[in-house]
């Protein structure tokens, strides 16, 4: 993983111990869930695991096959908890089944040599199951692929432990009522599933990296998270442009993340951020693996997203964007799916290109469309484009209007400085 | 995305208005808000619940001479309807904030029947969304 820059994800970021756990949480998990058959009741035994290796591992050492010692440790809490739940039967009823006896000898964790595989893909598929709503599937993919704690998945979305727990264990009842196996989706389903499992990834990217500007210290840092995960993805599925362009897309947002807010909190837009402070090494990679996705064929929106991204993030001076490429590219973005907010972003860069009139024009439309005539980046876009055209007031009255609607506390912050800097100047 | 949701109640005589209540209706109100908050967290959604003292226990506060606290005595005397309680949720839509607003505004009453109180629905300020 390549270590994030910034101090905010400095202090969140995690220790070398850490880090190898989480690598190593798909492919144990994998391994007892296959063993075993029930994914979420070996999900909870790798967690046990996991913290067991979190408190052992810094005073006793890494073991020399730490994989095979989570699986070790794991498959011994699974059996401790299946014996203990037919002891419980034994008690309750006087049948004592014989035939149960076996129940209790699952093989030996030890005696077998597991082979090497990486189960990654699967668990994620099961993990971002559609019968999950998008709360349950982010947080079960946080905890059984990402490796991370309940604690640690509550701190990142600021809700109580406990509530997060009960978001885990309902998104693997509704797994099980489900019927899901742990086997791969069917061909047919595949696309599908892989589709939210993208989605899935690019949601806790964005969670992250909004939480980046504010007061996030103490949290996981997201982000990275889902960048690593989109690694993973794009590893084991090296031919699929939209895996390859959503790693692009994070790569090359994240590379700007050190520039987006001033050491206050400030919020501070793209074109009048320090480029110097960007992350060029990402950009080089995000650049590259956006560059191999587009030459393949097929493109998705991701792919776009991230080709409008190097855009912005090789121009080292705002006055080098490439506004005709990014018009573009909207315009393609347009037509693979219909969002007003990539009619937005589609006016703003025809006002970089035509001019803020023809921006304004664009944007007419979008007071019929209810999913956008209320959001407060329309009203932004607005007062930036009269702006622009020297209509102060009318700039004033719109950012005001934006700062209304926005639910970001930096964001309102900024659109109102906006305001009271232009009704200065008028006088 | 997270919302407040603030329950406000009627002044009465300084305690809401519950001392008038049946000991049945106060306890199975009681029942409610407790059960209601055990769902809330079963949900996955709960953040935050307080229940608040009544308003005659309230106090207002200004900065005095120094800074030092100036007190007054009792609520605003104008105002008939006073913060009760609020609980903080963790939905995906305000469309599911509104849904739980409506279920905590169908507390029982005085008569076991709902109140049907306003509930006031905020949302909690959050982080700035990603740029393009």
């Amino acid at each position: 993983m390549r270590p994030a820059g910034g101090a905010l994800s400095r202090a969140a970021a995690a220790s070398s111990g850490e880090r190898l756990l989480r690598e190593l949480t798909p492919q144990v998990l994998g391994a007892v869930a296959r063993r075993y058959g029930d994914f979420g009741a070996a999900e909870d035994a790798v967690q046990e695991a996991l913290l067991v290796a979190a408190t052992q591992w810094p005073r006793d050492g890494v073991p020399d096959n730490p994989r095979a010692w989570l699986i070790q440790v794991a498959a011994r809490r699974l059996t401790d908890q299946l014996r203990s739940e037919l002891a419980r039967r034994r008690r309750e009823t006087t049948l004592v089944a014989e035939a149960t006896h076996d129940d209790l000898h699952a093989p030996a964790p030890d005696s077998e040599q597991e082979p090497e595989r990486d189960d990654t893909l699967l668990l994620l598929f099961m993990c971002c199951h559609p019968a999950l709503t998008r709360a349950s599937a982010i947080a079960l993919t946080l905890r059984a692929v990402g490796g991370l704690s309940t604690a640690e998945i509550a701190g990142a979305f600021m809700v109580p432990e406990a509530t997060m727990a009960q978001r885990i264990s309902r998104a693997k009842q509704l797994i099980s009522k489900a019927g899901a196996r742990f086997s791969m989706p069917s061909a047919a389903e595949r696309d599908e599933r892989l589709e939210a499992v993208l989605h899935v990834l690019y949601l806790i990217f964005n969670e992250g990296y909004a939480a980046s500007a504010g007061d996030s210290l103490q949290r996981v840092d997201l982000s990275s998270e889902a960048i690593r995960l989109a690694r993973a993805v794009h590893r084991l599925l090296p031919d699929d442009g939209e895996a390859q362009g959503l790693l692009a897309l994070m790569l090359l947002t994240d590379a700007r993340r050190r520039a987006r807010s001033s050491p206050d909190g400030e919020l501070i837009p793209l074109d009048e951020q320090d480029r110097t402070l960007w992350d060029r090494e990402a950009i080089t990679e995000g650049v590259e693996l956006v560059g191999q996705a587009l030459s393949r064929g097929a493109v998705g929106a991701y792919q776009v997203q991230a080709a409008i991204a190097a855009c912005h993030d090789e121009a080292r001076r705002v006055e080098d964007t490439d506004w005709p490429q990014i018009l573009a590219l909207y315009g393609l973005l347009q037509r693979m799916s219909d969002n007003p907010m990539i009619t937005l972003n589609l006016a703003v860069a025809a006002a970089m290109v035509q001019g803020p009139a023809a921006g304004l024009a664009l944007l007419e439309p979008l007071d019929a469309d209810p999913r956008l005539a209320e959001h407060h980046r329309l009203a932004a876009v607005r007062a930036h484009l009269h702006e622009k055209l020297g209509e102060r007031a009318r700039a004033v009255a719109f950012y005001r209007l934006a700062a209304e609607r926005t639910a970001s506390t930096p964001e309102r912050n900024y659109l109102l400085l906006k305001a009271a800097k232009l009704r200065s100047e008028l006088g | 995305m997270k919302f407040m949701l603030m329950m406000n109640a009627p002044r009465g005589t300084g305690d809401y208005g519950v001392a008038d209540w049946k000991p049945e209706a106060l306890k199975a109100h009681i029942r409610f808000m407790k059960d209601f908050a055990t769902e809330l967290k079963q949900e996955g959604a709960w953040v935050a619940t307080e229940g608040l003292a009544p308003p005659s226990q309230a106090r207002i506060v200004r900065a005095g001479k120094d800074g030092a606290p100036e007190i007054t005595d009792g609520p605003f005397a104008e105002a008939k309807e006073f913060l009760a309680g609020y609980w903080i949720v963790d939905v995906e839509s305000p469309q599911q904030a509104y849904a739980i607003a409506a279920r905590a505004s169908a507390a029982p009453g005085p008569g076991g029947q709902p109140m049907n109180l306003a509930i006031e629905v905020r949302e909690v300020a959050c982080a700035p969304p990603v740029e393009p």
